[in-house]
Formats: C-alpha cells, sequence, structure tokens
C-alpha cells in the first residue's frame, strides 16, 4: 500500500513534469477557458443581476470543457514508446490512476485559478470576499472532474476517436457534480449559498473515486 | 515452486483464440526462449506474464518483480535519461532510486548524456536507455519480447552482458524470438508455439544448438502433416 501510494507520487510528478515541458493540454485549456470567458463576455449585454444569475453555470461549463482537455491527455501520453505497458507492468493499477488524477486536478486547479480573476473582470463579479469557500467547491468539483475525466480517460485511450468520445462519456456523468457546483457557486457569488449542498459534491467524489479505484485494473488490463 | 507457471492459458481476441491451453512450468533462474512464427501467441504469452493482459482462461503465477522489454521503448521522450530511470526506479520500490539509475546509465555507456531529453537521443541510445529500464531493479523475471530486433550493435552487447548478469544472479529469463541461433546459444529450455498452442516445451538440446531448423522440422506444423 505504501509503496503503491510513493508509486501515484513518482506518476503524478512524472505527469506535471512532462506536462509543464510540453505545455500540450495546459496551453490549450487555459487558451479556451480565457477565450470562451471573453466571448461571452461580449455575445450578451447582460446587467449585474443577470450576470451574477449565471455565473456559476458559466464558470463551470468553461472549467468543466477545458477539463475535458486536461483529462483527454492523461492516459494519451502514456501511448508513445508503449509506456503505457511499461506504466502497467511496473506499478498497480489504482496508483496509476491516483497518480494520474492528482496531476490533473493539479493542472485543472491551474487553468481555474487563472480564469477566475478574467472572469471576475470581465462580468464585473466580486469573488475574493468568498474566496475559500469558493475555494473549496472548486477543490471539490474539481476534483469529480478528474476522477471521472481521469477513468474515462483510460477506458478511451485506445480509441482511436477519443478526443470525441471522452466528453461523451464524461459530461452525462458529471451532470449531479456540475448542477450542485453550479447553484454553490451561483450561491457564494450572490451572497446566499447553502453551504449544506456540499455535502452532494463530497458524496460524488467518494462515490467516483471509490469506484473508479475498484475497476481501474479491469480498464486497464484486459 | 516454479518461477513462472501457466495452467491451460486461453486466450480470446473477439472470436480468434490467440492462446489454445497454453501451459508452462519454468524454474528459478532458467533463461526459456520462446519460439514461434509470427502470429503464433508469443507476445500474447508474454503480456500475459507481465500481467499486461487477462487470460480469458487458465491459471498464470509468477515469482517476484517483473522487468518487462516490449516492442516499444517504455521510455518518455520529455524526460531525460536520469528522470526517466529514476522514475522507474521509483516505482519499483528502489531505496535510493536515483543511485540506481546513475549506476544502470554508467552500465548502457548513457552517463555522460544523462541530462538530456530521451527524445534527443538517437536509436542506439534510446534503446540502451530502454534496455536499463527494464534492468534497473534486478527483476526476479525478466520478460522480453523479441530484445535483438533492430538493436544496433553496441545495444546487443549491452544486452548480452545484463543477460548474463541477470543469470548469473539466478533472475529467470522469458523470451520471444526469431533469431534462434542467438537465442539458443543463451535459453536453458525452450517452447515451440504454433498457432497459440504449446507443441514443444523442454531442454535445451545439443541438436537445437547446432541446427537451428531442427525444432521447427521434428516439432512444427511441417512435423505433424
Amino acid at each position: 500500500m505504501k509503496r503503491g501510494f510513493a508509486a501515484a507520487v513518482a506518476i503524478a510528478r512524472k505527469d506535471l513534469r512532462t506536462e509543464w515541458r510540453t505545455r500540450e493540454s495546459l496551453n490549450a485549456s487555459i487558451s479556451f477557458a480565457l477565450v470562451i470567458l471573453v466571448l461571452f463576455s461580449f455575445a450578451f449585454d447582460l446587467d449585474r443581476d443577470e450576470k451574477l444569475a449565471i455565473s456559476g453555470g458559466l464558470l463551470w461549463l468553461v472549467y468543466a470543457f477545458a477539463g475535458a482537455l486536461i483529462v483527454n491527455r492523461s492516459f494519451a501520453r502514456e501511448l508513445p514508446n508503449d509506456c503505457l505497458d511499461v506504466l502497467i507492468s511496473a506499478a498497480p493499477a489504482w496508483a496509476i490512476f491516483l497518480g494520474k488524477a492528482v496531476a490533473c486536478f493539479l493542472l485543472l486547479v491551474l487553468v481555474e485559478m487563472v480564469s477566475l480573476p478574467v472572469f471576475g473582470l470581465f462580468y464585473n463579479i466580486r469573488w475574493v470576499s468568498s474566496f475559500f469557500p469558493l475555494l473549496l467547491v472548486i477543490a471539490l468539483a474539481t476534483w469529480g472532474i478528474t476522477v471521472v475525466g481521469t477513468a474515462f480517460s483510460a477506458v478511451t485511450v485506445n480509441v482511436r476517436l477519443r478526443e470525441l468520445m471522452l466528453p461523451v462519456l464524461l459530461y452525462p456523468l458529471l451532470i449531479p457534480l456540475l448542477i450542485g457546483a453550479m447553484e454553490l457557486t451561483t450561491g457564494l457569488l450572490n451572497g446566499n449559498a447553502v453551504m449544506s449542498d456540499i455535502r452532494l459534491l463530497i458524496v460524488f467524489d467518494v462515490i467516483y473515486t471509490s469506484l473508479a479505484i475498484m475497476l481501474i485494473e479491469f480498464i486497464l488490463v484486459i | 515452486m516454479h518461477a513462472v507457471a501457466a495452467d491451460r492459458v486461453w486466450k480470446y481476441f473477439g472470436d480468434y483464440p490467440a492462446l489454445r491451453g497454453a501451459s508452462l512450468q519454468l524454474s528459478k533462474g532458467a533463461c526459456l526462449a520462446l519460439l514461434g512464427r509470427n502470429g503464433a501467441g508469443k507476445t500474447t504469452l508474454l503480456r500475459i506474464l507481465a500481467n499486461l493482459s487477462k487470460p480469458s482462461k487458465g491459471e498464470i503465477s509468477v515469482l517476484g518483480r517483473i522487468g518487462y522489454l516490449g516492442h516499444g521503448i517504455g521510455v518518455y521522450d520529455d524526460l531525460s535519461a536520469i528522470e526517466n530511470l529514476t522514475l522507474f526506479g521509483q516505482l519499483a520500490g528502489l531505496e535510493n532510486a536515483k543511485d540506481a539509475a546513475n549506476a544502470a546509465l554508467e552500465l548502457v555507456g548513457l552517463a555522460r548524456v544523462k541530462e538530456g531529453l530521451a527524445r534527443e537521443f538517437s536509436r542506439g541510445m534510446r534503446q540502451r536507455l530502454a534496455i536499463a529500464r527494464a534492468f534497473l531493479h534486478n527483476p526476479d523475471l525478466l520478460l522480453l519480447d523479441e530484445p535483438f530486433t533492430s538493436l544496433d550493435d553496441r545495444a546487443i552487447a549491452v544486452l548480452q552482458e545484463l543477460l548474463a548478469g541477470a543469470r548469473a544472479r539466478g533472475s529467470t529469463i522469458v523470451m520471444s524470438t526469431h533469431q534462434i541461433r542467438e537465442a539458443m546459444e543463451l535459453a536453458s529450455d525452450v517452447a515451440l508455439l504454433e498457432r497459440g498452442r504449446i507443441v514443444f516445451s523442454g531442454s535445451r538440446s545439443s541438436e537445437m544448438l547446432l541446427d537451428p531448423g531442427w525444432l521447427y522440422r521434428t516439432y512444427g506444423e511441417g512435423a505433424r502433416e
């Protein structure tokens, strides 16, 4: 078990290091998030109340789509030189999954932290006063996105049209998580959040993390 | 207790049986040359032994840590040589992975370029890096899928030296190959796969060493027709 966690840390560090060098998914994801936020701000002429009303929905749609760009590369990164085979023969499947999910989580949080100030600026929404509860919502919902996304990245790694397949499989499962995150975020930005709703995010994370860890060996070793 | 045991292993890809009840036992320290034509099931059997694939039917047991060298080199292009080997040392649970990585790079003649990214290496250097990766943690069982194919002279010499060292340490080796003469010189045991079935499994005999075609003529498809 201890060795498995050490392997997960080593894999997460490896993924972050290779991503930092290539910036394959990070550049695409940050650019996408910023472009969508800016385009939406020009596309609709909304007053302040309307902006507040759509804030959570807009933010989490952007994060969910940007997240797909991050998780898509998670297992695809192992395809050149048959690295996935070597990884599976060297580490337990759950450790591979956990390491990759943690790396995706950190990358997506980085994308979110870059795009949040842009969101505040273009939509004139003050999020600084509710930053810490917002951070908690972001952390829980982002873990949910990455854990399901990483699992489906493993499912689709050998599929020819994996860039298309992953979102098709991913988003239906994320609906409850995204609804919870959108409502909480809108509530926080409006100053009327019901923080007990955060239980939905916690339950989602626990269920899908457990399921993914239990099933990942059947996905990777077929 | 056998180092490697496969008991009536079947593997289907769709309806097609790539392995048909393959059985095999190998003692600790043995070196098995797994022979057979293309599509005979050698890679499938090796992948199952390496836990990269599950058998559809049958049982597999292997003892100890595995070192695997497949068709791909299995190293990351965007990591340096030392980062690659340190990573695999950590995955293998080595106490001091970086020291082991340095020693392995010295052994394969890549110490001088250890900070260079694998993508910047020549083909021969990448092959030596892959060999270092497979042998890094002194595995108890080495699973090598056509290890000599497309290696340059220097990589072949490195691999032969490391294989001799592994045998001296008592590691068990399973090696699929088409290079029968080289395989026979290294092997203590031989298995011949034909269309997913092991048609011969046993010790390497003097006939096999003297005449590489003898095994195919005696036990291969032609012998039964």
